[in-house]
């Protein structure tokens, strides 16, 4: 149906011009909740990859044979389903950052990002070009999230992914940055700064 | 449209906001309102701030000695680069010799404690102007009080260095800094009670400026005398937390403080005199404003006593700071002829 230049839009899309998160503005629950490190971000964001994928394939698939109606209730089954599978298998292999992530996780089911993919693209388009949006989509997510847990964690903890790379000695470290303040200041300030960026490039 | 002499003994600087505002208009200016022909501006008032902050100042300086010094020059210093780069930022004219990022400065630093590390004065100026002031469009347009916004940041930024405090100069007897607990904090996890002469002269641990409540007194007054604060604001915050102390106090006086010492310890009077009374801040009609201080004394009595921080103050103004659009619309005056709704 579509060309292969369509389809690499499809999924470069996500990654910047309609970054859900800088641009678009969805997902901030789990942007703000659980970025206090890059870790963390990077898990959360990998979950909500792996479901929006999944979600996508299966309501881009059944696109056809569900009534407008009840649309939304089945993308619900389905997500939740998905959520499901992302949880069990992080708290089985990754104990540590399931604790972590908390309650984030089963809450991906209502992560506007994979509700909104679902019924705005998934079920307009078929399987591949559904497929290669999500994954940019939860891509660019990711991305994001890695950068925000990683500001927050480099000024609130010292460290990145983990790894101490500032001791106290040195450095005194932002307690306000893994707190909840410090996730809005941040993700506020990251949004400001791209957006006069942006304009800038644009007016030049 | 209305026709108003203008006098020659009233110079107009450039950048005031007034009507007829060049120095070579004719006799006759035709303009719309405001009509009040003044040499007042924002560089007058600012002046006078800092001329009122001077007590505070010194009394800083007498009872913590080079190290209020350092801070308060830090801080100033920080403001002042701040806002400098980033009026140049935005492109916009530069306005430090209005002084109002210097009292951001001095005022932020009189509410640091003596033994804060200069990198975190540092951290407070710069929040205090960019994300206090700068971002929200610069003076007059930031909601909250800038300094005690960047005090606040710092406040969870450094939780345990904020709440580090040393004996004044004066009674440790020596050149080192002594580490000591403030009144507030003797008083709500000892029970114990300062003497309030020695809250009065400022002879207590506490942050740089808010020790003794007799220089801000002093300073206080004078703005009130030059005109540039209104009464309601500095009685109605200090009258609110007398009156909501002094109901505890008579439930209960021997856990409870009295009324006098609510209004003399802490930050109380620095907060009262200089940080309820900013212009920008502060709400302008009357009825705004006695809702506004009195809600902001009761919240600061209500932290003292069963909040987990010894001190309310900061926290009272910027929760009241944030209502303050919100009481200006509720109290708005009714215009004239307007219909009953």
């Amino acid at each position: 149906m579509a060309g292969s230049g369509t389809i690499l839009k499809e999924f470069k899309k996500g990654l910047w011009a309609e970054n859900p998160v800088i641009k678009m503005l969805l997902g901030m629950c789990p942007a703000l909740a659980v970025t206090n490190s890059a870790t963390n971000g990077f898990a959360m964001g990998m979950a909500t990859t792996f479901v929006v994928i999944s979600s996508s394939t299966m309501v881009s698939l059944i696109r056809r044979i569900v009534p407008r109606q009840v649309r939304i209730p089945t993308y619900i089954v389905i997500i939740a389903g998905f959520v499901t599978l992302a949880d069990l298998f992080l708290k089985a292999q990754f104990p540590v950052i399931s604790k972590a992530l908390g309650p984030y996780v089963p809450l991906i089911v209502v992560n506007c990002l994979i509700m909104g993919r679902a019924e705005f693209f998934a079920s307009r388009h078929p399987l591949f070009p559904a497929i290669m949006d999500a994954l940019g989509m939860g891509l660019g997510f990711t991305g994001v999230l890695v950068v925000l847990g990683g500001i927050r964690e480099i000024l609130g903890s010292g460290s990145i992914f983990g790894v101490v790379f500032m001791t106290e000695e040195v450095f005194t470290p932002w307690v306000v940055m893994i707190l909840p303040a410090g996730a809005f200041l941040t993700l506020g300030l990251l949004i400001g700064i791209i957006n006069y960026a942006s304009q800038r490039r644009e007016s030049t | 449209m209305e026709e108003k002499g203008k006098k020659d003994n009233q110079p107009l600087k450039k950048d005031a906001p007034r009507a007829g505002d060049k120095p070579t208009a004719p006799e006759i200016v035709v303009s719309s309102s405001p009509h009040i022909l003044t040499d007042e501006n924002i560089h007058r008032i600012m002046h006078s701030v800092i001329v009122a902050l001077t007590p505070a100042v010194l009394t800083s300086v007498y009872f913590f000695g080079l190290r209020a010094v350092v801070l308060l020059c830090v801080c100033v210093g920080t403001s002042l680069i701040t806002e400098y780069v980033f009026q140049r930022i935005r492109g916009m004219p530069t306005t430090l010799s209005d002084g109002s990022a210097i009292i951001t400065g001095m005022l932020l630093a009189l509410t640091l404690p003596p033994a804060f590390p200069i990198f975190g004065a540092i951290l407070g100026s710069v929040f205090a102007i960019a994300i206090g002031k700068q971002i929200f469009g610069g003076l007059g347009y930031n909601i909250f009080n800038p300094a005690l916004l960047g005090r606040a940041f710092l406040q969870a930024t450094y939780p345990v260095l904020i709440t580090t405090w040393t004996e004044p100069l004066t009674k440790a007897g020596s050149v080192d800094a002594v580490s000591a607990a403030t009144p507030l904090a003797l008083m709500k996890f000892e029970g114990r009670m300062v003497a309030h002469l020695d809250l009065f002269f400022g002879n207590v641990a506490g942050s740089l400026g808010e020790t003794s409540a007799i220089a801000i007194l002093i300073g206080g007054l004078y703005l009130k005398y030059r005109g540039y604060i209104n009464w309601r604001l500095p009685l109605g915050y200090l009258g609110s937390m007398a009156f909501f102390g002094g109901i505890f106090w008579l439930m209960d006086p021997a856990s409870y403080p009295d009324p006098l010492f609510h209004i003399l310890a802490g930050g109380a009077m620095l907060g009262a005199w200089f940080m309820v009374t900013d212009m920008v801040t502060s709400p302008v009609t009357p009825t705004g404003q006695w809702i506004f201080t009195i809600g902001a004394g009761f919240l600061a009595v209500i932290i003292r006593l069963f909040g987990g921080l010894p001190e309310g103050v900061m926290y009272s103004i910027l929760l009241m700071n944030a209502t303050v659009p919100l009481l200006n619309r509720l109290t708005r005056p009714k215009i004239f002829g307007e219909g009953g709704r």
